[in-house]
């Protein structure tokens, strides 16, 4: 019995704690994440933002949550029932499981897959489908038309980011995101020698999420509310948490990429005495200040020039800076020893 | 029977089974909660598909815009090369020069069809 203890229970046990642990930091990190949102809009506006449930509005969040659970869940006529309520749960579960990889300090990581960019990549990608199944599923004519330009210009910038990623592969050798950290706490961050897919990765992450300037699925002048229009109640809100996860999960997958990961700026006395967590999370809450700033100044972008951005500037751009990345390493001898990568990570290739 | 490799390459992927399975159960209760605490009465205005005050003249599955078929399909073609360039990158301190420019070789080709659907105007929004 004790053995079956030590053996099976307690390691599942842990594990399940540790899923949980993320799980809830997540949703209490998004939950302000969607507060930061709101004042910072505000305050560009001179407004007052929220701030009437708890000081400063701090418990808005949850006051908003209690009031989703006890509404009507409504059904319309036309729905396609089953894939009306699989699409938010797709979305939700989508953006919460491609967290399993992200390592958020040190050695603390759920699954520390040897593929851990493939892993994400593939759940972002499949992220559309939730989407493109309410814009179907609804059978009213805003969501439907919400629902093909998201998946459109949710595809076209997939492509980009992929590209992006490549070029970051490239310098490290290796798909595993720890392993990723560690490459950069070698050299330079990669922002440096890749400023330029730094900049493509940031803008298609935008357009990736829908988020303000390229948020054309939701346009409410011309859309309503886009894919979202015929949710109410808790369907909705998995839609909204779903995508204020995916924009975090995307910042942190940036600071993992491109910012050194939970490494502090330089290695010196009181800068490495703050633990790895929070150095993430500062990083992490830094790109998403800039996304809602972008929200609150860029004016909407047209579609046929978001089509534009993505096919005829950044996939030319990141199809050549691949090219040229993959030259310079070869040319200068500056790629990474594939014995030594495969030694660092433990894992077989 | 599974070989020691394949056991320990199961139990890494084993904790992603598990997110999976506890994010279903949080969604599902989220979904189930308001279907326990509220009573649906339902009405034929508020149960029609949303239009702008009045009722809906036809199906909202017409014909649309054959351009977000021609993304779909440029979108595979391109997500495909980057699924090749995925091992390619990571391998590349292996297979050295050779490698390198195979793939260029490869990626001029693509670059070809690029240059010849921006001339046909497939990428062209007005």
């Amino acid at each position: 019995m004790l053995e079956l203890w030590n053996d099976l229970l307690w390691p599942l046990l842990w594990q399940v704690i540790l899923i949980l642990a993320l799980t809830v930091g997540v949703l209490l990190y998004v939950a302000y994440a969607v507060y930061a949102d709101r004042k910072i809009w505000a305050a560009v506006q001179l407004r007052r933002g929220p701030n009437v449930v708890g000081p400063f509005g701090l418990f808005q969040l949850f006051a908003d949550f209690g009031k989703n659970l006890i509404k009507e869940v409504i059904v319309p006529a036309g729905v396609n029932k089953g894939i009306f309520f699989i699409a938010p749960m797709l979305t939700f579960v989508l953006a919460v499981v491609g967290w399993a990889v992200i390592p958020v300090a040190d050695g603390m990581v759920v699954a520390d897959l040897n593929v851990g960019i493939l892993y994400i990549f593939a759940i972002s990608s499949m992220g559309v489908y939730g989407i493109i199944m309410a814009g179907w599923a609804s059978n009213s004519k805003y969501p439907f038309l919400g629902g093909m330009r998201a998946a459109a210009q949710m595809v076209s910038y997939e492509v980009s980011i992929g590209l992006v990623i490549v070029t970051v592969l490239m310098c490290v050798g290796s798909l595993n995101l720890t392993e990723i950290v560690y490459a950069q706490a070698e050299g330079v961050w990669f922002f440096i020698p890749l400023f330029p897919m730094f900049v493509v990765y940031f803008i298609s992450l935008l357009a990736e999420t829908n988020r303000p300037p390229f948020d054309l699925p939701e346009s409410e002048s011309e859309l309503v509310a886009g894919y979202q229009v015929e949710y109410s109640s808790t369907p909705y809100l998995l839609f909204m948490i779903g995508e204020y996860i995916n924009i975090v999960l995307l910042c942190s997958l940036c600071t993992v990429l491109f910012f050194g990961g939970w490494l502090p700026p330089l290695d010196i006395a009181p800068l490495n005495w703050i633990p790895g967590l929070v150095w993430f999370v500062l990083k992490t809450s830094f790109f998403f200040f800039l996304v809602s700033m972008v929200k609150a100044m860029v004016p909407r972008y047209r579609y046929d020039q978001l089509m534009r951005l993505g096919w005829k500037v950044f996939l030319p751009l990141s199809l050549l800076w691949v090219a040229i990345t993959g030259g310079v390493l070869i040319a200068f001898d500056l790629l990474p020893d594939p014995v030594a990568v495969s030694a660092a990570t433990g894992a077989g290739l | 029977m599974l070989t020691p490799e394949m056991d320990a390459l199961l139990s890494e992927y084993f904790p992603v089974l598990l997110f999976l399975v506890i994010a279903t159960v949080l969604g599902l209760v989220l979904m189930v909660v308001p279907l326990v605490l509220t009573e649906a009465k339902p009405d034929p205005e508020k149960n029609s598909a949303y239009e702008c005050g009045f009722g809906a003249f036809d199906d909202a599955r017409t014909r649309f815009d054959v351009r977000f078929y021609l993304v779909a399909i440029l979108f595979i073609i391109f997500d495909l090369e980057v699924a090749f360039l995925f091992p390619w990158a990571v391998a590349l301190g292996d297979i050295g020069i050779f490698g390198f420019w195979s793939m260029m070789v490869f990626l001029g080709i693509l670059t070809i069809g690029f240059i010849y659907e921006w001339k046909k105007g497939a990428l062209e929004w007005e």
